[in-house]
């Protein structure tokens, strides 16, 4: 054995947990909406998935090489990136919308501010929305071959049916995604099941999405006119892109607070945006634009919640004291 | 160069009030929805700065330094007056498209600010170049911006088809948050254009340390310390500094 001492820079304890890990996790865990929306769509939306995909990987991977910077498409978070943009387009789009989106999410909302972790928004969500402010007409257009025969929902969302004063919604096909929406959202129990894999893998906390799903229950109960209408709430729950933004873009972890408490507050306001817009908007969704603006203010909200350090507790209380 | 065109040169690219100087954002942005519209506001701010230059330069020795602020505004006001009942009385599909922000061009900083800083110090004629100048590279820089955002916006430019119809326009392009990419990106291209003729022409460009205390301690790492500034000497006395950030 050497008689030298090995000395070295911190840290010397080092997690294997890489990006790139994280990121392959994440899209496993959103395979089976994914599947789910293919079978539920058709080939449009497996092409849509494949093209939001390679528009992502090929700008961050063009970007890089002609800003003389290292690539990193490697880390798979353009290919997520993508896979979430597509999830969240319906499925009749024209072939250039998820390209033109996944060249916005990719330039614009992260590498100009500098690439993964220095974005101040989630990019899916900025090119959903830019897509969305951009294209309304293609973007809030729903139809299927497959539901045309069911009359409550042609051309319309079961939110908007919903938001239109539909009370006869079938929360079956809801729960398991038989019913219109962008290829991504409609099914809850698919959307569930990937969160869970999230969640089992610790890759996700459960504090953004809870905090989030509880506040925005708690604000239908109280502002929304239903009461405590369970079938009513159940359905605001599983329609629209909740469930998918709560669970996988909430939780993106380059735009949420890393601080525990920090998360809670995130996860109230997600909350109280979400049922403001959806109930006062003139838009029957606003998962959106709930999470895009809570985005901005994250920095914000670090800056409250930072957890004292350890032993620096008790000289805050001497202060107050000798105030 | 003799000092006048020294002048215009100055306005149109060195201090472009836009790209340069980022002043008079309020309108740079709001009305730049079609190239017509930003050559409009564009004309209408530089004919008050030139008038505004003008007036001010020749009563600089008689306002007094306690109360040029009002003075400089009253002149203003008052040739924006007239600005606006002509353009009401001449062109009222611009003025209707304009709206509150011709009445605004008063408070206009780019005027304010040439009044402050130039017009109220030097001879009459350089203070009329220098708003020609000044005018001139905001009705550029606004023409610019309004005709990348009508054409992406509406497939038109000054109300001509350009592209084809199959184009879908990208409406958000026409709307306010379209007036910010595309200032943006103008603004990047056109500073690197400027380090690049700069490094051509043996000029130094320093990468600059926006905090005190240098990159290490900023809390924007996103910058890359990418803020520049160009010297004015002809030596070649070049540092890159770049690769310490």
């Amino acid at each position: 054995m050497s008689e030298l001492y090995h000395v070295s820079a911190s840290p010397h304890v080092r997690s294997k947990v890489s990006t790139d890990k994280i990121m392959l996790c994440v899209v496993i865990s959103l395979l089976p909406a994914t599947v789910f929306g293919i079978y539920n769509f058709g080939v449009s939306a497996l092409i849509l998935t494949l093209l939001s995909i390679a528009s992502c990987v090929l700008s961050e991977f063009l970007y890089t090489k002609l800003m003389h910077q290292k690539t990193t498409v490697k880390d798979y978070s353009a290919v997520v990136t993508g896979l979430l943009l597509a999830l969240n387009l319906p499925a009749t789009v024209s072939w250039w919308i998820p390209v033109l989106g996944g060249v916005f999410a990719i330039l614009v909302c992260k590498m100009v501010f500098g690439g993964l972790g220095r974005n101040i928004m989630n990019p899916a969500l900025g090119a959903r929305c830019f897509l969305l402010i951009s294209f309304t007409g293609q973007m809030t257009s729903f139809s299927s071959e497959k539901y045309a025969a069911i009359d409550a929902y042609s051309g319309a969302t079961p939110l908007a049916y919903i938001k239109n004063g539909g009370t006869e919604y079938d929360l079956m096909s809801m729960f398991t995604g038989r019913t219109l929406g962008t290829i991504g959202e409609t099914s809850a129990i698919a959307l569930l099941i990937g969160a869970a894999f999230l969640l089992a893998m610790g890759v996700i906390s459960i504090q953004i999405p809870a905090a989030y799903l509880l506040n925005f229950v708690l604000f239908l109960i109280l502002f929304s006119g239903h009461g405590l209408d369970l079938p009513y709430l159940a359905a605001e729950v599983c329609g629209g892109g909740l469930l998918l933004g709560a669970f996988f873009m909430a939780t993106d972890y380059v735009t949420s607070p890393i601080t525990p408490r920090g998360r809670l507050v995130f996860g109230i306001i997600l909350g109280l945006l979400t049922g403001i817009f959806r109930i006062y908007g003139g838009s029957a969704e606003g998962v959106s634009y709930a999470i895009i603006f809570t985005n901005l203010l994250v920095p914000l909200i670090e800056r409250f919640t930072i957890p004292a350090a350890f032993g620096k507790s008790s000289e805050k209380k001497k202060k107050k004291g000798d105030a | 160069m003799n000092k006048y065109t020294e002048r215009l040169y100055n306005g149109v690219i060195k201090e472009n009030p836009t790209f340069v100087l980022l002043l008079g954002m309020c309108p740079t942005l709001a009305t730049t929805t079609s190239a017509s519209n930003g050559v409009g506001m564009g004309l209408s701010t530089a004919v008050v700065l030139i008038l505004s230059n003008f007036l001010i330069s020749l009563l600089r020795k008689i306002i007094p330094d306690g109360v040029r602020m009002p003075a400089f505004i009253v002149i203003v006001a008052s040739f924006v007056t007239m600005v606006q009942f002509l353009l009401q009385g001449y062109v009222p599909a611009l003025y209707d498209s304009l709206g509150i922000y011709i009445p605004l061009i008063v408070v206009n900083c780019i005027i304010l600010g040439r009044a402050e800083s130039y017009a109220s110090k030097n001879p009459v004629l350089l203070s009329v170049f220098d708003g020609i100048g000044m005018g001139l590279g905001f009705t550029i820089a606004l023409t610019a911006i309004g005709a990348v955002r009508e054409i992406l916006g509406a497939g038109t430019l000054f109300g001509f088809r350009i592209l084809p119809d199959s184009y879908t326009p990208i409406a958000i392009f026409i709307m306010a948050p379209g007036a910010f990419f595309v200032l943006a990106v103008l603004t990047a291209v056109m500073n690197q254009v400027k380090i690049n003729t700069a490094k051509k022409s043996g000029r130094s460009v320093q990468i600059l340390d926006c905090s005190e205390m240098g990159c290490a301690s900023c809390s924007n790492s996103a910058c890359g310390g990418r803020v520049f500034s160009i010297g004015e000497s002809e030596k070649n006395n070049y540092t890159e500094m770049e690769g310490k950030a």
